[in-house]
């Protein structure tokens, strides 16, 4: 696979974790210990976790609302997560983001937006402040399909362009804008050709082929650094609703059944095995180490203190 | 001391923060070899180089944005929007963006932001080119805003909210860009949230920012010639506003008048008079407390209707003299 086998490893164990992560988090719900909302990528775990794997410590991303496949790709804290999701003290944000804004500046995440396309322009000043201080770094920025139609997608695009800067811009088209299908919210198939009239390079592939989206990644990256900016696609699925209250009306079964057999995680598993990477046992012991890695995020979010109320004013202004 | 323009002391105010602090750069619409809509960067791109001083497409939400990520990735950013109605087209970046980063990552990001832009009527730039938006930001917790209203505050000011770690709005008042003043040299800081009093007397409180601190002064000059002392107050920032202040000028005069640009509804005038309705400045209160504002319209091109619902000296002054005199007709619900 022209992957190293401890790199493979680490691939499939992230990606099992998102996918326990947020299997896990979808039970919270339905046993009514959540206040507040979560939007889910099983189907799309091949992305996040592909790209920031390949990335260094150094190199910043910037999340989508729909992202815990890139917080665990790139090194985040399955416990902080979780603790965030149910608003504890301990959480990322200490409870005052939720999900949506998961962040962690020690491993260079400059946190999930909750507006479609608004990080887009930010992970543009990221990336300036790495040229600016001549850095041998890059800075990702995730977002989605339906983010491609913002204004804020062609400013970045075109100011990262103008000015060279080291930045990916990795859309995640899962096809869907929220409800609203890729066929009625742009008149393109290939998101990537948005890219020329920027002048920079764009290029589509699976993103539920995880060793291709981190083997392009560390391409990219490579390229990015000597010349400017570029735009990945990555064609994927979102198996689950937008959101915890989506009834899905918008889509039949038989497509999303037809998207279960690209599963992500599965064709990983499978390819692992065939290939003799590993045993199916071997992978296996990484399930099991992902669900007990989980299950102990889930204790320590439920056994941790909620936020005070006397500290609700409290980093509005530094 | 020496005297120099508001648009030359906010220059040197940047100028000598980019000398001092090499994360501090300068980005916005035209403001390099052209230096600026208004001239205030002239200069600065053969000082600094392209690095520090670059203009960017017209692309106002890039620009804050970028604006926002370099500086919670650790930079300085001072972005110039070329006219304050623009920030309009930038609004997620500074109202959704910029002014919630520190609260919802849980105060794990500073935003060190500064957006300067040139606000208010008079030049005849019609209405989208005219406009007071304070009120619009003043309302947005989690960014500070300055409406400087001389020479010497612009550059202390303006110091000020480079040095800040929280985003900063920069009101430059356009019609004050060419008006001279005493400054300061070198390296002095206007601290946020303190107000000034520009003017002391005992008779009415007027309490005003920005480019009606002058006009006040002036209505203040001619009202003393009738025997009426006004004090006026400069609050220089509306966010934080110096509520002492307010409270304090208020129990010395027990009449107030508010008068600033903006139109008058939702507009930060009412937040002032509140603020003395529910304070201890209630009880010194000898009338109703009287609002002279910007009328609530667009701003209009003609220039003798441009300047007929903004306030006007011989108006504050009158209004002065009414509330010193108890004549004021107020107005029925």
């Amino acid at each position: 696979m022209g992957v190293p086998r401890e790199t493979l490893r680490e691939l499939y164990l992230k990606m099992a974790q998102t996918r326990r992560f947020e299997e896990t988090a979808a039970r919270l719900f339905t046993e009514g210990k959540v206040h507040g909302t979560a939007h889910f990528c099983i189907g799309e775990e091949a992305t996040g976790v592909g790209v920031c794997s390949a990335l260094a410590p150094e190199d910043l991303i910037a999340q989508t609302h729909r992202g815990h496949n890139q917080a665990i790709g790139k090194g985040m804290d399955i416990r902080r997560m979780m603790a965030e999701f149910l608003g504890k003290e301990t959480g990322y944000c200490r409870g005052r983001g939720g999900c949506m804004h998961i962040a962690d500046a020690s491993v260079g995440s400059l946190g999930a937006n909750g507006i479609v396309g608004g990080g887009i322009p930010i992970a543009v000043g990221a990336a300036f402040a790495q040229n600016y201080r001549g850095q041998d770094a890059i800075t990702v920025c995730f977002f989605g399909d339906g983010a491609a139609n913002e204004g804020a997608f062609h400013e970045a695009l075109n100011l990262a362009s103008v000015w060279k800067l080291p930045i990916l811009f990795v859309c995640v088209n899962n096809y869907y804008a929220m409800s609203t299908h890729l066929s009625l919210h742009m008149n393109i198939k290939d998101i990537s050709v948005r890219a020329k009239s920027y002048g920079i390079p764009g290029f589509s592939l699976d993103g539920n082929d995880v060793v291709a989206v981190y083997t392009a990644t560390l391409e990219a990256k490579k390229r990015i650094l000597e010349n400017g900016p570029e735009l990945m696609v990555l064609n994927t699925y979102r198996i689950m609703g937008h959101s915890k209250s989506d009834p899905q009306t918008y889509r039949t079964r038989d497509e999303v059944e037809a998207w279960k057999k690209k599963d992500p995680l599965l064709l990983f598993r499978n390819r692992l095995v065939e290939a003799g990477e590993f045993l199916a046992s071997d992978l296996d012991a990484l399930d099991a180490q992902a669900a007990r890695d989980v299950a102990e995020a889930v204790e320590y979010a439920e056994s941790s203190p909620e936020p005070k109320v006397e500290e609700a004013l409290q980093d509005v202004l530094a | 001391m020496r005297e120099m323009t508001y648009a030359e002391a906010i220059r040197e105010a940047l100028s000598e923060e980019m000398r001092r602090d090499e994360s501090v750069f300068f980005i916005g619409e035209d403001i390099g070899v052209y230096g600026g809509a208004f001239g205030v960067s002239k200069g600065m791109l053969a000082e600094f180089g392209p690095k520090r001083v670059r203009d960017t497409p017209i692309s106002e939400t890039a620009i804050v944005g970028c604006g926002v990520g370099a500086a919670m990735a650790g930079l300085r950013p001072v972005v110039e929007i070329m006219f304050s109605d623009f920030v309009a087209v930038a609004m997620d970046q500074i109202v959704n963006q910029a002014a919630k980063a520190r609260f919802q990552f849980g105060g794990q990001f500073s935003v060190p932001l500064v957006i300067r832009t040139p606000s208010g009527s008079g030049t005849g730039a019609a209405e989208q080119h005219s406009q007071s938006l304070e009120a619009w930001f003043v309302h947005t917790p989690g960014i500070k805003v300055a409406v400087p209203s001389t020479p010497a505050d612009a550059k202390g000011l303006l110091i000020s909210a480079i040095r800040d770690p929280n985003p900063v709005l920069f009101l430059e008042q356009k019609l004050l860009y060419r008006t001279k003043g005493e400054v300061p040299e070198g390296d002095y800081t206007v601290p946020f949230g303190q107000a000034a009093v520009r003017r002391e007397g005992r008779d009415v409180a007027v309490i005003t920012y920005g480019r009606m601190v002058a006009r006040c002064l002036e209505a203040a000059q001619a009202a003393a010639a009738e025997g009426i002392e006004a004090e006026v107050l400069d609050l220089r920032t509306l966010a934080p506003m110096d509520r002492e202040a307010i409270i304090r000028t208020v129990k010395k005069c027990g009449r107030v008048l508010i008068v600033h640009e903006a139109c008058r509804t939702g507009g930060v005038g009412g937040e002032i008079a509140a603020t003395i309705a529910d304070s201890e400045a209630f009880f010194w209160l000898d009338a109703p407390v009287r609002r002279l504002c910007g009328e609530d319209t667009p701003i209009p091109y003609n220039r003798n209707l441009e300047d007929s619902i903004v306030p006007r000296v011989p108006g504050i002054t009158e209004e002065i003299l009414r509330l010193a005199r108890r004549e004021a007709s107020w107005p029925r619900a």
